[in-house]
């Protein structure tokens, strides 16, 4: 069958599972060191962590709070009782055969994301768990053995589901990039993919166009560590399974591997049926039981979200949604950003003229404080400054001197605006940039 | 009176007034050991030379006049416990080489307070039984009649105290662990509330069920000794916040007017030897100038099925760790007994039997507990017999897959509700085995218990009986 | 009552025989059998105990102990190599 038609009779189903490791100092359940990237082998370890008889769990109030504050941040229902579950399966690197998660009773749910084009993705639970050991695979001699190392054993993770709302793979990318943007925000994770500080892994089906029911089956893809990569395998995945339904062959509920080097995924050998976790609230750890009041509080604790802090810098200092979502997307960026607003207010310069400089500086890089910056630009600019009442009446006068031009952007011809940036730059010496010309005759030319 | 005959509080008296040395007196129960051992195997593992040394250290101490709870006295402690450097075993060949890297809290508060350790005693594998039979390196006898089981899980603390072995002991229950061997061998035993003691370094049997507690020759004892053990520990998030008592000192002055509840069920199916030395206690009791009261208490039978899924389902989770990787054996070295539990607690978690089980037993649970608590309201303290038998023959537990939890059954309910209990001797029977009465009161009220039982032990002489070895 | 006594094996990661099985089996049967009294006691309204004395919100603040020795953590493995755990290579991956 052709892949076109194949596309047209069947819609994708995808969700997506995410771990973020927490930037604690120390672990979930214990006072070893969470730092745990490039040690020397089992050298952060206790009885806790690594599952020692008679060893009990002690959770981390921090963890918890950043759990409660993501599940917040993506708009979920904070439970008012909640607990830990232990998640019983057997494998070398989950030291006490069971794993502190939560399941009936998680901190967060059913809350919502809207990505760009108002797509609005929901949030199914937000919860807390501990991360396990790490394995790794060598030949001693001629023997194939796997080399434990707990370091990373018992690091805080939250774990983020969603449900099967994506549609397709940029849908999954973008919300990635949003959700690591939010969680950076909030200060309580760095989320580095390459580190394996966030971890993501989609579950992929596909149904007949018009259904509404859930496919019977669904494949979980692992092995997937970059926002690139994503894309890649989702598409690939996509596209494997539909051709076995074009070949009227039915895709089976599997866990299957990305495979970076070929680009392919692989069947892992994997159970069938599903696995029989035997679930049961961690008779180690006391329930938790917030008060409203306790919650209003975590509320309070959020900072400002990246979209609500893009929608008040383009309120408030009056500049472009493009220049709003580069400076809101590092939060250091944007604090540098709002410094220097300040700063300049009081020398007279306005917002957009101090935004182009500090998005065209690489301020990562730099050491300069805020106020030094704004010495700077006053000082560059006592000479050739121009203020903006001016530049203004000058981008007035071209355009009311190039009524061809306009016409021209009105009739499609966005090439227009150019003649009118040159027109403009030539008058004003290089008093200004042409980036912020073009803006705001942009701007100007819409308005009319 | 030989050295190792003495009490704690009997034991700390003499080495303050320095009538001996902590030296002597270790080296006394030390010789004890070595004489009475060959017969009654209450130690796994002996440290000799570790508790000479720490006798050494301790008459230092006393010798420049420094005064601790324990210091000097020579304690055993049940190889269920974690110490550093010292084989803990939980008497299951599964850890027969398992030298743990660090201490129990418990074992770290005797320490700081002087104590010498004999060593690690015997047990049933894991905690997983009644009798102590079921210790993967042989039985443990009863003093009173080697013929005869001490008991268990804690067989061998219990032994170690009744037969002067050691001056007392640290032993743990799950539901009727220190109670019910102490009962079968005429000592003291005390379960503390759940979380009075810190459960950081025993080796889990059903998490929400263990409590570790002293079993001693006297009830002064038992106070002193959890004194010691006492107390929040942030290394165990279920231990309790709540302050601790100064036990000891309030032994002096005798509660008065105690109304003591009793149950009928408490005696059904109990030999009528121990119906009859329970009632002759209870008249004690009235002379002392309290009452007794009937009472309703939740049919302990149901009692037993809570615990049995609620324990086997955390047994079977907190035994998943053994897989012989990290540490111990493989998971073939379990012995019968232990994958029995295993296998029931797996089975009653299993998807499509949870909510039948474990959570239906953790909902009967809740209805105990408000049982007891309603109790509460009308009595000070519930007194029953401490178990239906004395000590059973040697073998008895073979093969009989709900032993320990029929053995236990007076004692579960108290232990399902976290409630403290102590067992004392009241009498012994024709063929001369103790019969032993447990007193149990509310959450955190072991002041209140060790009270009472105190009261009977200055009006009765059950302790100046020793048995013959 | 029919229990699937292999496969409970399997969940608890058991390696024990047909002839052990089979005895197993019919304990676990007994034992259930006496387990069911509960279902004689009406349960619909009770909530299941979390904590028996009724302790919540337990935490710790986030600070670092020192951590064992890797001699200390390793030392009582069967085998190890440079510093690391040994076992036999597990096939899935």
């Amino acid at each position: 069958m052709r892949n076109d038609t194949l596309t047209a009779m069947y819609q994708p189903v995808i969700g997506l599972e995410v771990h973020v490791e927490l930037s604690t100092a120390s672990k979930m359940f214990c006072r070893c060191s969470s730092d745990y990237f490039g040690q020397e082998p089992n050298t952060h370890t206790c009885p806790v962590c690594l599952g020692l008889p008679g060893a009990l769990p002690v959770p981390i109030a921090k963890a918890i709070e950043g759990c409660i504050l993501i599940g917040l941040a993506l708009n979920c229902e904070i439970a008012l009782f909640s607990q830990f579950d232990r998640k019983h399966y057997f494998y070398p690197d989950l030291p006490k055969g069971y794993q502190i998660s939560q399941y009936q009773h998680p901190f967060a749910q059913r809350g919502s994301i809207v990505l760009s084009d108002d797509k609005k993705i929901r949030i199914r639970r937000v919860h807390m768990e501990e991360d396990t050991g790490k394995l790794l695979h060598q030949d001693l001699g001629s023997r194939a053995v796997s080399l434990i190392d707990f370091n990373r054993s018992g690091v805080p993770l939250v774990e983020i589901v969603t449900e099967p709302d994506f549609e397709n793979e940029h849908q999954v990318k973008e919300y990635l990039q949003k959700l690591q943007q939010i969680i950076r925000s909030l200060n309580v994770a760095t989320a580095n993919p390459d580190k394996g500080e966030m971890r993501f892994e989609p579950n992929i089906s596909l149904r007949r166009a018009g259904e509404t029911n859930l496919p019977y089956y669904k494949v979980e893809v692992k092995n997937i560590n970059s926002f690139s990569i994503v894309e890649r395998a989702i598409n690939y995945e996509l596209k494997r399974q539909s051709s076995l339904l074009g070949r009227g062959e039915a895709p089976v509920q599997e866990t299957r591997g990305w495979d970076e080097k070929r680009h392919i995924t692989i069947g892992q050998r994997s159970k069938e049926e599903a696995m029989d976790y035997r679930y049961f609230p961690e008779p180690d750890i006391p329930p938790f039981r917030w008060q409203p009041g306790e919650i209003d509080e975590f509320r309070r604790a959020l900072p400002e979200l990246p979209d609500a802090k893009k929608a008040r810098f383009m309120q408030g200092y009056h500049i472009t949604e493009y220049d709003a979502e580069r400076l809101t997307r590092e939060r250091r960026l944007a604090d540098f950003f709002e410094e220097a607003a300040k700063v300049g207010q009081e020398h007279g310069l306005d917002p957009k003229t101090i935004a182009n400089v500090v998005m065209n500086k690489k301020i990562d890089n730099d050491t300069t404080v805020p106020a030094e910056l704004i010495k700077n630009i006053v000082a560059s600019r006592s000479i050739d400054a121009i203020d903006e009442t001016e530049l203004q009446s000058i981008i007035q006068e071209v355009i009311a001197s190039n009524p061809k031009a306009v016409e021209d952007y009105k009739k499609g011809k966005t090439n227009a605006v150019m003649f009118l940036v040159g027109a403009s730059m030539r008058k004003l010496k290089g008093r200004a940039t042409a980036e912020h010309v073009k803006g705001l005759i942009a701007a100007y030319l819409d308005a009319l | 009176m030989e050295l190792y005959e003495l009490t704690v509080a009997e034991a700390s008296k003499g080495l303050q007034e320095k009538r001996f040395s902590s030296s002597e007196l270790t080296s006394a129960c030390l010789e004890r050991i070595r004489a009475v051992e060959p017969e009654l195997h209450a130690f796994v593992t002996l440290t000799e030379e570790q508790a000479l040394e720490q006798a050494r250290k301790a008459d230092f101490l006393l010798g420049s006049g420094e005064v601790r709870d324990l210091l000097g006295i020579p304690i055993s402690i049940k190889d269920n416990f974690c110490t550093n450097g010292v084989r803990t075993t939980a008497s299951s060949n599964v850890l027969k080489n398992f030298v743990p890297p660090y201490d129990a809290t418990a074992v770290r508060l005797i320490t700081e307070a002087g104590a010498v350790s004999l060593g690690k005693t015997n047990m049933d594998a894991f905690a997983h039984g009644s009798s102590t039979e079921t210790s993967d390196f042989g039985a443990s006898r009863n003093p009173w009649n080697i013929e005869r089981l001490p008991g268990g899980s804690s067989g061998g603390a219990a032994v170690s105290v009744a037969a002067d072995e050691a001056i007392a002991a640290v032993g743990s229950e799950t539901a009727g662990s220190i109670r019910q061997p102490a009962g079968w061998c005429g000592v003291v035993g005390l379960k503390p509330t759940y979380g009075r003691v810190s459960r950081h370094g025993l080796i889990a049997m059903a998490s929400s069920l263990d409590s570790p507690g002293p079993i001693t020759k006297s009830v002064e004892d038992a106070a002193l000794m959890l004194e010691v053990l006492a107390g929040h520990d942030p290394l165990d998030a279920t231990s309790s916040p709540l302050p601790t008592k100064p036990y000891r000192e309030l032994l002096k002055e005798k509660r008065e007017n105690v109304t003591i509840g009793i149950s009928d069920d408490y005696f059904e199916g109990v030999d009528p030897e121990i119906v009859t030395a329970v009632q002759t206690a209870l008249l004690e009791f009235e002379r002392l100038g309290h009452r007794v009261k009937r009472i309703k208490l939740f049919d302990p039978h149901y009692a037993v099925a809570v615990y049995t899924i609620i324990q086997r389902s955390e047994v079977s989770s907190n035994l998943a760790r053994y897989d012989g990787i990290r540490y111990g054996c493989g998971r073939d070295a379990f012995g019968e007994e232990a994958q029995r539990r295993i296998m029931l607690g797996t089975y009653s978690l299993s998807a499509g039997y949870y909510d039948a089980y474990y959570a239906k037993a953790q909902k009967v649970r809740t209805l105990i507990v408000e049982d007891f608590a309603r109790a509460f309201e009308e009595v000070d303290v519930v007194i029953g017999p401490t178990s239906p038998s004395t000590a059973l023959p040697a073998g008895s537990s073979k093969n009989h897959p709900l032993f320990g939890e029929v053995s236990d059954a007076l004692l579960e309910p108290s232990s399902i509700a976290g409630l403290p209990g102590i067992s004392v001797c009241c009498s012994f029977s024709k063929e001369l085995l103790p019969i032993s009465m447990q007193v149990i009161g509310p959450h955190f009220m072991e002041d209140l218990i060790l009270n009472v039982a105190h009261q009977y032990e200055q009006v009765t002489d059950w302790r100046s009986r020793k048995p013959d070895l | 009552m029919e229990i699937d006594v292999e496969h409970v094996a399997k969940l608890a990661n058991l390696p024990l025989d047909e002839k052990r099985l089979e005895i197993l089996g019919k304990q676990l049967t007994e034992t259930l059998l006496y387990i069911d009294r509960l279902n004689e006691i009406p349960t619909e309204k009770v909530e299941p105990t979390s904590q028996v004395t009724g302790l919540t919100n337990i935490t710790r603040d986030d600070t670092v102990s020192a951590p064992l020795s890797q001699e200390a953590a390793v030392g009582n493995a069967p085998e190890t190599h440079n510093g690391y755990i040994v076992v036999d290579a597990i096939l899935e991956e």
